[in-house]
């Protein structure tokens, strides 16, 4: 065995500042996005297609974490701002023909100014109050949905192609995913940078004392309506790729249901933390699909499970969510956090 | 330095003309008038709900008073956001404890230089070039910092977990992170132990005369105030009742008076007046 380096030899504030700080930690980055090419190759459809939801899910409640999480601004309707990021797209794509590469940031934008319109009450309203006031941006986007009939053909639904760039079009799950998982990717990494520069500091700080934030220079409402944008943007993406993924969008796709998937998802995983929201996300997505799977080896024995799936499915939900907040209120991460502590000092944990 | 009275008169950094501050019926401040000159400890005094921390939440923009003004370097700031009175070069500390717990001590003083920092959700987003320089030379300036409160052995601990000391002494370092002209300190030794106020004097003295910041202090501890200030001023009440040197407060009957309540009188002249 190589003698290993133990304790902190960094001689730079730079090296101080690297994401991943050991020549350890940067192999296995290393091996997972290597793996992240490869693996997809050798993985059934209905893997894939799974893989592509969480993928998609990632991004959403990465968006969702960052307002919620960091900015500590409860917002109730993340699953309108997919929505609206899925038809923004969908129209730009199918009615105006614009080539896909350029309508999937213009969804995030427009997702993103939507946000900020309703971010505004953020400034006078916190807390619960806030969660109302999101609300009521969650049916009037809901609304609009229905009744915008010439942008989103209404309860009909609309139909949406595969994206295509330059020509090569992703028809296909695994083609998808590498589409999904390049995005994922780029997101991650570009939350994590906002987060531990000024921006992201800011943020946090508003959660934590936003009366000494403000003293010390930083404007709430300019903070607030850039996390709200930068959460719906995210939003907007992940709606956009969800859109082109799946092909047909009616409105009941972007209920307040969805919203609270997602804000279960960060709870579950971690609020304010990055690694958290793809852990909620991983969870949230595979949950139900487990529990499926589950229910179809059982209906063997119990014919009854089969019909009653949509009543368990939710119970459960419901239970593990209660579950989180008793035992693990920080989530996901801190679980991790946890065994990445353990594992450090192991097996002299002293 | 007790002997100024020579020709040279001190630059006014902050003037505060006849403020009034009320909530409801309770007046907070009564038409209260006070000059800080540039680079003196200048400590505020008072029994319990004398106004004190409210006049510390005017100048800083929390409050906003009926009536009065406040002139920093002879510009009204009275009506300015808080965030935009930060960067003319104001800071403070809170009386109790306002840190950001979810963050580290680093990132914690990295906030306060905020006003210094540039990057934005792209810039910081992508972390390149331009912002990480940036990250990097603002920590260095927050190294030096740490390095100034002897706190090195905490700077990647989450708040939170600090003890009170320790978070008191943070909090000075997140407003000098911020490089300020004029320093607000609203109770810093509030709670704290023989050694760590000594501790905290230092500090505060070493700032006043090494970074050439003016102070403005609040502080019930009367040995540090007659101690280090260059001028005290008494507030009773909402109401202004002296101002001079140490020696002068300490020998003004009305603020003795305030201070032992042997009389009636003091009161009820305060009310009066």
């Amino acid at each position: 065995m190589n003698a290993h380096i133990c304790g902190d030899y960094k001689t730079s504030y730079k090296k101080d500042m690297v994401l991943f700080q050991t020549p350890f930690s940067k192999f296995w980055i290393i091996v997972f996005l290597v793996s992240l090419c490869i693996i997809p190759l050798f993985l059934d459809d209905y893997v894939l297609y799974v893989c592509n939801m969480i993928g998609i899910a990632i991004i959403g409640a990465l968006g969702l974490n960052i307002l919620t999480g960091f900015t500590g601004q409860i917002s109730l309707g993340h699953g309108a701002f997919l929505g609206i990021g899925a038809y923004a797209s969908a129209y730009l794509v199918m009615d105006l023909g614009f080539p896909f590469f350029i309508a999937l940031p213009c969804a995030g934008v427009i997702t993103a100014m939507f946000g900020m319109v309703f971010g505004i009450p953020s400034l006078r309203l916190k807390g619960l109050y806030l969660a109302i006031a999101t609300l009521a941006a969650q049916f009037i986007i809901e609304y609009l949905m229905v009744h915008v009939e010439f942008v989103t053909n209404g309860v009909l639904g609309k139909m949406v192609d595969f994206p295509s760039i330059m020509g090569f079009s992703f028809d296909t799950d695994l083609k998808y995913f590498y589409l999904v998982a390049t995005m994922a990717v780029i997101a991650v990494t570009v939350a994590k940078n906002i987060v531990r520069t000024r921006p992201g500091r800011a943020f946090i700080a508003i959660r934590d004392q936003y009366i000494s934030a403000e003293v010390m220079g930083v404007n709430l409402f300019k903070y607030k309506l850039m996390a709200f944008a930068f959460s719906s943007f995210l939003a907007g993406i992940a709606g956009s790729l969800w859109a082109h993924y799946v092909t047909i969008i009616t409105p009941e796709h972007f209920t307040i249901g969805v919203s609270i998937e997602y804000l279960a998802m960060i709870i579950i995983g971690g609020m304010g933390s990055i690694i958290g929201s793809i852990f909620g996300a991983v969870f949230m997505v595979l949950l139900p699909e487990v529990l499926r799977s589950l229910s179809g080896v059982l209906s063997g024995e119990f014919p009854m499970i089969v019909n009653l799936f949509a009543a368990i499915k939710e119970g459960i939900f419901g239970l593990i969510i209660i579950g989180f907040l008793v035992y693990e209120p920080d989530g996901m991460a801190h679980r991790w956090q946890m065994i990445k502590a353990y594992w450090k000092l192991w097996p002299f944990s002293y | 330095m007790g002997e100024e009275k020579t020709a040279v008169v001190p630059e006014v950094i902050l003037e505060a003309e006849s403020i009034s501050l009320s909530f409801g019926g309770v007046n907070a401040l009564l038409s209260v008038d006070f000059k800080v000159s540039k680079g003196e400890i200048y400590s505020v005094i008072g029994p319990n709900g004398a106004g004190k921390s409210s006049m510390f939440n005017v100048i800083s923009g929390l409050y906003r008073p009926q009536r009065g003004r406040i002139l920093y370097k002879g510009k009204d700031i009275t009506t300015l956001a808080p965030h935009k009175i930060a960067p003319l070069g104001i800071a403070r500390s809170f009386q109790n404890v306002e840190l950001f717990k979810g963050m580290t001590v680093i990132d914690n003083l990295l906030l306060g230089r905020h006003i210094h920092m540039k990057s934005g959700l792209f810039s910081g987003g992508l972390f390149f070039g331009k912002a990480q320089k940036e990250e990097l030379h603002h920590r260095e300036v927050v190294e030096g910092i740490i390095d100034f409160l002897e706190i090195e052995h905490i700077r990647k601990k989450p708040v939170g977990t600090l003890s009170y000391g320790l978070q008191k002494r943070l909090e000075l370092g997140r407003a000098l992170a911020l490089e300020p002209e004029l320093l607000l300190l609203d109770e810093p030794m509030a709670g704290m132990n023989l050694e760590e106020t000594e501790d905290m004097a230092r500090f505060i003295i070493d700032i006043n005369q090494e970074r050439a910041t003016t102070v403005l202090l609040i502080e019930h501890d009367m040995g540090v105030v007659m101690d280090i200030s260059d001028t005290v001023t008494v507030l009773n009440f909402g109401e202004l009742l002296a101002t001079g040197t140490p020696q002068e407060v300490q020998e003004n009957q009305a603020v003795i008076n305030a201070y032992l309540g042997d009389e009636e009188s003091v009161f009820l002249a305060g009310r009066a007046g």
